[in-house]
């Protein structure tokens, strides 16, 4: 992606953040580089104690680094906070922040001060965003009385109150249902595209929304960045032959038989879900050097008499792809974690210790 | 332009150059949107009538029957029904000042607070004068039903001094109230058992239910720390002109300059403790985990 002139949305030097968590140190992030450009959708993925949020933490100036450097727009985050809180916002996922007593219009009013804006300004803007992302039969709602997803947008709307030129999500899906995340990344999506220019740093876990949402992606693990690049530029790191899965109606000789022509790497039958008895099919997976010699395959298929019934190219994931750089899966442990109170990560449903009534109490 | 637009700003950095002026009055619609919830919390839940009117009318009742068995001067009524009136704006700082940022950090308000343009002291400005609100409700109605029911007689010969006393007087403990604000985030979850650790014994050495003077070097101690003894003892001082008082406490005048002080000292010590615990705090990460 070119980069356009002025400073970059983020930069990050030799960024290094370490806990003392007695009777021991944990390093949450250990010498990260990092450029993302304005108006650029950059995801972190990388699994629980990983370090995103650590980092998030650093970039909306809540948390210090150690050793190194990070800048939003050219500011430093450890001398030019106020600056950087004026252009940014954050949300994240699991968030209970607000009042429950106070309706949906008067919380994101409240936090409309806090940005400056005038009474009438914070009343009008307020509502707009409130139509924006579809809470219009919730505005007087209290907050106290909304679901997961629902108190979602609006901490989305909340997240939007001053026109941030950098917006922080921190697992903003985190805990919500199919649907209700799938409109949480709608509303970011159409955000981004009415407003050019803006720049959002997404953290996830979620290796589909980092695909279907960001520019660009870093993949981190234990506080490290051990890849950054477009979706498919990652995925073709692991993609060094083109996959196929066939399905035929009938195979002479078997897989091998294909397993001999040029160009093919291999080819081996693929494991079924089972079908109706009275259609018998073959299924093969088939690994060519290169798309180029799948025509002499299906040439040689027609020689023997078999025909495709059905043909799809199999893509890697991005999941393929931590795997191929972690050497495990996602959700695979490799030791012990640094504490979560080290880390910040949130418990998996979100909650806090306090309760929408007590939060009522203690408005 | 877009609904999702409202910045004129052409850049990031057009956007992130206030003014001062821009700043100031960012900080004074803070103070306005954080008093919102705890003035709004007034007319919403009504239970605070029980809770915080009905059990401290009766507490301060109870005196009220001793001292008249113990046949003491009228005066002594007025003064327990004074003290009685005062109680909701001690609890207040106590609960809902110098606790609350522990809450709002369990709650995740407070990596927002810090995270936006405003100065933090408006926050705590806003949690001040929204519990003032809430408060002087409460007390005004404590003050009105026990004068009214015990007969209690005021005798006010300086009007505008006992105004600017009672003004001073919760400017100073709101002050206290930002003050252990900062120090109860720092010591977190031992917010709970400081808060209990201050109650009893404020109430005890304040003299809300009897002169300060009556405790002696205790009380004189009261009078040059607590400003609710400090101001308690000079409103009644005031309001019951005429009435025989312990010898040994300043005149209005002289408690009316310490609440001056200790306004001043309260407020700078909070916004130094303030400074000092956000940049603590995001040295050892403690500001927005939620569970440190």
């Amino acid at each position: 992606m070119p980069t356009p002139p002025g400073p970059a949305a983020i930069e990050v030097r030799g960024l290094r953040r370490v806990y003392k968590v007695k009777p021991t140190q944990v390093v949450a992030l250990d010498g990260v580089d990092l450029d993302v450009a304005p108006d650029e959708f950059f995801g972190l993925l990388g699994p629980n104690g990983a370090g995103k949020t650590t980092l998030i933490k650093i970039l909306t100036t809540l948390l210090l680094p150690s050793a190194g450097s990070a800048r939003i727009f050219g500011f430093d985050v450890s001398r030019d906070e106020k600056r950087i809180r004026r252009i940014m916002n954050m949300v994240a996922g699991g968030e209970q922040s607000g009042y429950g007593i106070l309706t949906v219009r008067e919380q994101l009013w409240m936090f409309s001060q806090f940005y400056g804006l005038t009474r009438a300004d914070g009343w009008r803007r307020v509502d707009e965003l409130i139509d924006a992302v579809g809470m219009g039969d919730e505005r007087l709602q209290r907050v106290s009385t909304l679901s997961t997803g629902q108190r979602q947008k609006m901490n989305l709307a909340r997240g939007l109150l001053n026109d941030p030129w950098i917006l922080f999500l921190d697992e903003p899906t985190l805990g919500l249902d199919v649907a209700a995340a799938r409109q949480v990344r709608e509303l970011v999506t159409a955000w981004k595209a009415a407003v050019p220019g803006r720049t959002v740093l997404l953290t996830t876990h979620y290796m589909a929304e980092a695909d279907e949402l960001c520019d660009r992606i870093a993949i981190v693990d234990h506080g490290r960045i051990l890849a950054i690049g477009t979706p498919d530029e990652l995925k073709r790191r692991v993609q060094r032959e083109s996959i196929f899965r066939m399905e035929l109606d009938r195979l002479d000789g078997g897989p091998s038989a294909l397993a001999r022509l040029p160009g093919v790497v291999s080819a081996a039958a693929a494991a079924t879900d089972g079908g109706p008895v009275d259609r018998q099919t073959v299924e093969v997976n088939l690994v060519l050097e290169e798309d180029g010699a799948l025509g002499a395959v299906v040439g040689a298929l027609g020689g023997m008499g078999s025909h495709i019934l059905a043909l799809r190219k199999s893509e890697p994931s991005l999941e393929d792809v931590f795997v191929e750089l972690v050497g495990r899966g996602f959700d695979e442990e490799d030791g012990p974690e640094p504490p979560a109170a080290a880390t910040g990560d949130r418990r998996a449903d979100g909650t806090s210790t306090t309760d929408d009534e007590e939060s009522a109490e203690v408005a | 332009m877009s609904v999702f637009a409202s910045s004129p700003a052409a850049s990031p950095q057009e956007a992130a150059a206030w003014s001062p002026r821009r700043q100031l009055l960012t900080d004074l619609r803070s103070v306005r949107g954080r008093a919102y919830p705890r003035i709004t919390g007034l007319f919403r839940e009504k239970s605070w009538v029980f809770f915080e009117i009905l059990l401290p009318f009766l507490a301060t009742s109870a005196f009220v029957f001793v001292y008249r068995a113990l046949q003491a001067p009228p005066e002594y009524v007025g003064f327990v029904v004074l003290g009685g009136a005062m109680t909701a704006f001690w609890l207040n700082v106590i609960w809902m000042m110098a606790s609350q940022l522990w809450w709002e950090k369990s709650q995740g308000n407070l990596e927002l607070y810090f995270a936006a343009p405003m100065s933090f002291m408006a926050i705590l400005f806003g949690m001040a004068v929204g519990g003032l609100v809430m408060s002087s409700s409460r007390a005004l109605v404590v003050l009105a039903v026990a004068t009214l029911l015990y007969g209690v007689s005021f005798a006010v010969d300086q009007w505008l001094l006992l105004l600017a006393v009672f003004g001073l007087t919760l400017a100073a403990l709101y002050g206290l109230g930002m003050m252990l604000a900062s120090l109860f985030l720092m010591w977190g979850r031992e917010a709970f058992h400081l808060t209990q650790l201050f109650t009893e014994p404020v109430y005890f050495v304040s003299g809300l239910n009897f002169p300060v003077a009556r405790l002696g070097l205790l009380g004189a101690l009261a009078l040059g720390t607590i400003p609710l003894a400090v101001g308690l003892d000079a409103m009644r001082q005031l309001a019951f002109v005429g009435a025989e008082f312990p010898v040994g406490t300043p005149s209005p005048e002289v408690e009316a300059v310490i609440l001056v002080v200790m306004t001043a000292v309260f407020v700078l010590a909070a916004r130094w403790t303030l400074n000092v615990l956000e940049r603590r705090a995001r040295q050892e990460g403690r500001l927005s985990v939620r569970w440190q």
